[in-house]
Parts: C-alpha cells; structure tokens; sequence
C-alpha cells in the first residue's frame, strides 16, 4: 500500500485560513456591535440635550 | 429596540459552539486519514461546508431580497444584507482553503478551471453589490435595487455548483462522478459520510446563528441612522 503524502502543513495552513477569517469576522461583527451602541447612547444624549 | 440577546439566540450560540468542537474533534479524531492525499485531506470537511454556508447566505439574500420587493418593509432588507456579508465571507474561506489543498494536490495553488473560475466570478458579484448599495444614498432605493441585484446575482450560484458537473474540469465532485480527468477525488469511508455530514449540519446551524446576529446588528445600525436623521431635522 502506497504511503500518504506528507501534507500535514498544508492541512495547518487551510485551518489557520479557515479559523482566522471566522474568527476576524466574529471580532468585527463584536466590534460594529459595541461603535453601534456608543453612538447610541451619544445619540440619545443628544436628543435628551436638546429636549425642552 | 434592540434589546439584550434573546433566550432563543443564547442558546443557539451555546448550540453552535458545542456543535463547532464535535465536528472539530470528529475531523482530527474521528476520520480517518486518507490513504493517498494524507492530511491535508482534512481541508475538504470545512472547506465544502464553508462553500456551502457561502451558498446559504446568497440563497438567504436573494429570497429576502424577493420579500423586500413584495412587502417594503425594511427587514428583509437588513436580512439580504445579512446574508450577502455572511456569504462572501464563508465563499472567500472557501476559496483560499481550497487553494491550499490544491498546492500539494494539484501542484499549483491557482488554475483557471471552470469551478474555480465561477467561484472567483461569483464572489466578485457579491462584492460589487456592497459597492452597488454604497453608492446609492436614498435608503428605499439602495434597498430597491438590492434586493434586484441579490436575485439576479444568485443565478451565479446554480451556475458555480454545476460547473463541475457540466463542464471538463479536474475539480473532483465528491457527491456524484467526478470528470476522468478531475484530480484530488477520493472514495468517502462511512466515518469520512458522518464527519462530512455533521460538518454540514454544523455550518448550517453557525449560519443561522451569524445571520440571527448579524440581523440585529443591521436593525440596530438602522434605528441609529433614523435618530441621526431626527437629529438633523
């Protein structure tokens, strides 16, 4: 029986890639999360400001 | 209002994770190693559910995209949004991970074979929709045309996932036959079928999990522009 090929650093690489774009794309979507809400909260103090 | 994550959504989230481990642990643990490709065989369980997932998210764009046109109502647009963004992002993990397994199997890390060449073109459709929205600066029209441009763009989808089965290609099909002159295909052992299969499951349900998410990050952003608006007025 033919042995398998020595790839072992390919399969690290694609689950590095694999892995690494998830996990960029969670930490952005946590990021856009956290701006959103601080430009909440500035807006509500904005218009609380400006309330007669 | 956006308020705290709902019960339903948190335990998705506990689901996903858990699900996420197992099939880690089931593609180094549990499959077995394939006689001819050795480890980086590996790439294929994530890399196909990645391509998939890829394909969820248009599917999901263009029918939310449908349902935009038809009611007017903003969600659906926040939702094809949704499932353009999350798309794109599983269809590039897709794409460079199956250019990595193709380096030692293919002895090149790019050709332009009909699949590959489908895929390229189908996430730079995807990418010119966020350019398309980003220069339009009336909300109801950006949605609009959108929504036009998610349903005409998934015709691209069917297109990718049968290139490789109407066209002369050396990108294997796994499920179904491979073209004689396809490279890198294999016979899947019944432990190889189960990893695969929960893979897929797996991906699925992370799917549904970011697009929960993603959603509520579009509607939050959305009540944001409306006050930016009230503000300015």
């Amino acid at each position: 029986m033919p042995e398998a090929a020595d790839t072992i650093n390919y399969m690290v690489a694609g689950y590095v890639v694999i892995f690494g774009v998830m996990l960029t794309y969670l930490v952005s979507l946590v990021a856009r999360w956290r701006r959103a809400h601080r430009d909440k909260a500035m807006l509500k103090e904005l218009a609380d400001r400006d309330e007669p | 209002m956006i308020k705290e994550q709902p019960k339903l959504l948190k335990t998705l989230n506990i689901i996903t994770m858990v699900m996420m481990l197992i099939a880690i642990g089931l593609v180094f643990l549990y499959a077995p190693m394939e006689a001819v490709m050795g480890p980086v065989q590996k790439v294929f369980y994530f890399h196909v559910s990645s391509t998939w997932t890829g394909a969820l998210g248009f599917l999901v764009s263009a029918i939310a995209g449908g349902f935009y046109l038809r009611t007017k109502k903003q969600t659906w647009d926040i939702i094809s949004v949704a499932g353009v963004e999350i798309g794109l992002v599983f269809m590039l993990i897709g794409i460079v991970s199956g250019s990595i397994w193709a380096r030692p199997i293919w002895n090149t890390w790019w050709t332009w074979d009909p699949r590959l060449t489908t895929t390229t073109i189908m996430e730079l459709i995807y990418l010119a929709y966020f350019m398309l929205r980003r220069g339009i600066e009336e909300p109801e029209r950006r949605a609009r045309f959108g929504a036009v441009y998610s349903i005409v763009g998934f015709l691209s989808v069917p297109l990718t996932f049968l290139s490789i089965r109407i066209f002369r290609t050396i990108h294997p099909v796994i499920i179904g036959s491979s073209d004689p002159t396809a490279s890198g295909a294999f016979d899947m052992t019944g432990k190889m079928t189960q990893t695969f299969v929960f893979s897929l499951i797996t991906y699925s349900v992370l799917f549904a999990t970011l697009l929960w998410h993603r959603t509520r990050l579009g509607k939050l952003s959305a009540e944001i522009e409306e006050a930016k608006l009230r503000i300015n007025e």
